[in-house]
């Protein structure tokens, strides 16, 4: 009877015969987590509501505005896509990490360095039409990003350095030399000083998915992580290690399962990710390196990669969910004209909502009927 | 006719379909040791959290004094005048004894040394109050606790297994001072499942079985074994005897072993030797926190060593992790079963190819779940492990059902030496009777087996011979035929020439 025991956290005393109370489940139902999300999801709705009353907004119309009105047309749907495919590459591959408690909150910085890199080799090699370009810069990205995440997880197995403040501060760095590079060693000579790099050729960018939207086949890389995610998480021996280091550290010492791998794992498999996710972002709508690549996506990332429970098909609709609410908030400037900081908000509800509902995947409330004295 | 101090009627508490304390009635008297017996499980542990405040009773009612009360905080308990000294201190190491005292007891600091010498000399309970508790034994951390909780001038004492901690020149000093705090008119509960324990101290016993309460007895009426019916109800199978002549051949050697853990208080490891033979136990009695956990963790592989200091066979492996020993037929047997033996939130499938995936759970880097699950399932019926199958979450087993799975799971690999640290420890009667008997079919077989534990009684009965480990120091070993109890209990204090007995 030692160990760890439930807390009485709240008695909630209700009219004389009953109350409430918090106690642990006895065993957790797999749809537990649908439920808690979905759950997440109707409270964001009516926060979002109240948000939509304080402009003076019906709320019914503002939540119509962005959930739904973007997917009645076709261009809405793409816009979706196009916006989940960074999200799904991100929020797969930092699951990966939070699940063996590895925190990596840079992918924003990891995500730039990808399209930097990518973009160096689209400039470079202008005009040429090889087929090799494209998949050249994808790999670029890709090791880029990794490098990048590459720094914190040697500062974290030789110093014991804090992986969230190292990710974090390195997204400061790139971000620096993001604005170097398109001021400077990559700025496009006849762009009238703009900081931008130039066009890239169409051998460069991603073919378009669907006529009339921006939605592109980097959605397939996204699309193809989940897949891996997916057979990494339930069948490879490495992905059971993970997971148990994440679980319980000292069980995966007993087991002799090495934590600077899992670290170096998680971290290269979470940068390399988001590296890919930059140059969806230059090979796709952008079709250029520039200041703006990325709305946020790598800390929106992570936010999708909770909300989907760390599971890879959990996080397949999260992002979807998150892509919905950017493009809805778009939608809400024009359509009912409430201010763009709209989508964050929502954004931060759902997270929120979805942090303080899962506290019932572990417990639940029972009432007490009080036997009469 | 003494007066009831504590009585409880009808508490019930649940904690979803396990009913941990069932109509459960209870009384203490003042001036009286009342223990609580049962085993793990049982609900003691439930019992005495309603009774501090720290858990709530879903129904039934506490009456204090004649008055009934909602205890709905451990400092409404200490308020109404209950203390409790818990099987685990909460006492800062690098402050003095009176500064952990001043923590809880109101008083300039002067005032409290006094008061501590005056409770000390009265209560048999030598402590010096400007002593720093790290450089302090378990034993003296305990008087702290206990004087702590005194100079709260409480009216009933709580102690949960106040003696697992001790060794048994403790236990008789510790009975003094609760002799003493009774006759001052303070009620004691005493919690414990050591049976010649309650016999020698307590007044009454209320004996536990699975949230009720099945008996109030004078344990000095009863015998240990009509106590032990009482308790769980069954008759418990004495060790069979050893099958076949014992063969033996060192198989695993430890020589020098040095080691300075990254805590500080924690007991550096000092020379330490040990030989353990094919065919035998050897056991490695004293209290824990003098060098076990490290000793064990240079065994399994979890802290590494230059490569000649344990060899196994002729071959230094030092070196090597747990999972590469583990391969050479090393296998470990941790003291916490949820965090370390076993993943708390895994099934038990997933929990079954925690250390045995490299016999045969591999395919190309991929698990093959349908093989893990039959070895689950092989170890629950194997170890007659009671849970509702292979999905099971860790978690949702017993304490000592688990440990009879991991038992399980690392005998099913055929080990060549087995380190077990306390196999036994909170795991119910019945199923500690099996893991010995385990451990005993392996020494027959001729498995080389290592025992850390503090259950001096258990190191005496399976185990052929023992060494003692005291402050990172370990002593030669003794051969159980040529010592008692009261010789490993000196050396358990300290006094290593004392191991052997001198008539043999």
């Amino acid at each position: 009877m030692s160990g760890w025991q439930w807390p009485v956290i709240s008695t909630v005393w209700l009219p004389p015969m009953a109350r409430f109370v918090l106690e642990p489940r006895d065993r957790v139902s797999a749809f537990a987590p649908i439920q808690v999300a979905l759950l997440a999801l109707v409270l964001t709705f009516v926060g979002g509501g109240l948000l939509f009353a304080v402009y003076g907004v019906s709320p019914v119309r503002g939540i119509y505005a962005v959930f739904i009105d973007p997917l009645t047309t076709t261009y809405g749907i793409g816009e979706v896509l196009l916006k989940m495919a960074p999200l799904l590459l991100i929020a797969q591959g930092l699951a990966i990490g939070f699940r063996a408690q590895v925190w990596n909150i840079g992918a924003e910085g990891q995500l730039i360095l990808g399209a930097i890199a990518a973009s160096v080799l689209a400039i470079r090699f202008d005009g040429t039409t090889s087929a090799l370009l494209l998949p050249a810069m994808i790999l670029a990205g890709m090791v880029a990003g990794m490098a990048w995440a590459a720094i914190a997880a040697f500062l974290k197995t030789q110093f014991n350095a804090n992986e969230i403040l190292v990710t974090f501060m390195l997204t400061s760095v790139a971000l620096q030399l993001l604005y170097y590079l398109v001021t400077g060693p990559l700025k496009d000579p006849m762009g009238f000083n703009f900081p931008q790099s130039i066009s890239f050729g169409s051998s460069a960018t991603f073919p378009l998915l669907i006529p009339g939207t921006r939605a592109n086949a980097s959605l397939f890389m996204g699309l193809f992580a989940t897949a891996a995610a997916y057979i990494f998480v339930r069948y490879s021996f490495a992905g059971y290690r993970l997971s148990v280091g994440g679980l319980s550290a000292g069980a995966a010492t007993y087991a002799g399962f090495s934590s600077k791998r899992a670290i170096w794992l998680a971290l290269l498999v979470s940068g390399g990710a988001a590296g890919l996710a930059g140059v969806g972002e230059v090979s796709g709508p952008l079709g250029m390196l520039q200041r703006n690549i990325s709305p946020g996506y790598g800390y929106a990332g992570i936010i999708v990669a909770v909300l989907g429970g760390l599971n890879p098909i959990g996080i397949l609709f999260a992002s979807a969910v998150m892509a919905l609410v950017y493009v809805g908030g778009d939608f809400a400037l024009l359509s009912v004209g409430v201010p763009n900081a709209v989508t964050g908000i929502l954004q931060g509800m759902l997270l929120i909502f979805y942090l303080a509902c899962s506290l019932l995947l572990s417990a639940r409330i029972r009432r007490i009927r009080e036997e009469p004295a | 006719m003494p007066e009831a101090l504590l009585k409880l009627t009808g508490v019930t508490k649940r904690y979803g379909q396990t009913v941990a304390n069932d109509h459960v009635d209870f009384e203490v008297e003042k001036g009286r040791i009342h223990a609580v017996l049962g085993e793990n499980g049982a609900g003691k542990s439930t019992l005495m959290k309603i009774i501090y405040g720290v858990v709530k009773p879903d129904a039934g009612e506490v009456i204090w004094n004649g008055q009934p009360v909602d205890i709905a905080s451990p400092s409404m308990a200490r308020k109404l005048g209950i203390g409790m000294v818990f099987q685990h201190f909460s006492l800062f190491e690098t402050l003095t004894v009176t500064e952990n005292i001043s923590l809880a007891v109101p008083g300039t600091k002067s005032e409290l040394t006094e008061r501590i010498r005056a409770a000390s000399a009265k209560f048999n309970l030598e402590v010096e109050p400007d002593a720093r508790v790290h450089a302090l034994t378990v034993g003296e951390r305990q008087r702290i606790e206990i004087l702590r909780c005194i100079l709260q001038e409480p009216r009933l004492i709580i102690l949960d297994e106040p003696t697992s901690v001790l060794p048994p020149q403790g236990i008789s000093k510790l009975f003094e001072t609760l002799k003493v705090l009774a006759s001052e008119g303070i009620g004691v509960i005493f919690i414990s499942h050591k049976l010649e324990e309650i016999r020698a101290l307590c007044d009454t016993a209320t004996v536990m079985r699975a949230g009720r309460v099945v008996g109030v007895v004078d344990p000095r009426q009863e015998t240990a074994k009509s106590l032990t019916q009482m308790m769980i109800a069954q008759d418990v199978p004495p060790p069979k005897a050893r099958q076949g002549s014992a063969r033996t051949a060192p198989v695993l050697t430890v020589s020098g072993l040095n080691h300075t853990p990254l805590n500080p208080y924690a007991p550096k490891l000092n020379d330490l030797h040990v030989t353990l033979n094919s065919g035998e136990i050897l056991g490695i009695a004293g209290i824990s926190g003098n060098g076990q956990d490290a000793l064990t963790r240079a065994l399994a592989g979890e802290i590494r060593t230059p490569p000649e200091t344990v060899m196994l066979d002729q071959t230094p492996i030092g070196m090597h992790g747990p999972d590469r020993r583990r391969k050479l037929g090393v296998h470990f047997i941790p003291e916490e079963r949820l965090g370390r033996g076993a993943v708390p939130g895994q099934s038990l499938a997933e929990n079954a190819g925690l250390t045995t995936y490299h016999q045969g759970l591999l395919r190309s880097g991929f698990i093959r779940r349908a093989a893990r699950k039959e070895r689950a399932r092989e170890t629950i019926s194997g170890m007659d492990v009671r849970c509702s199958g292979t999905e099971a979450p860790a978690q949702s087993l017993s304490g000592g059902n688990l440990q009879k799975f991991i038992v399980g799971r690392e005998l099913s690999l055929k080990p060549r030496v087995l380190i077990a640290s306390q196999p036994t420890w909170g795991v119910d009667v019945g199923a500690a009777a099996a893991i010995r008997q385990k451990l005993l079919d392996l020494r027959d077989a001729g498995i080389a087996v290592l025992v850390v534990s503090e259950e001096l009684d258990e190191l005496l009965e399976i185990c052929d011979r023992i060494q003692v480990i005291f402050r990172g120091r370990l002593s030669p070993p003794v051969s159980v035929s040529q010592t008692d109890v009261d010789h490993v209990g000196l050396a358990m204090a300290g006094d290593f020439d004392g191991l052997v007995a001198a008539d043999g």
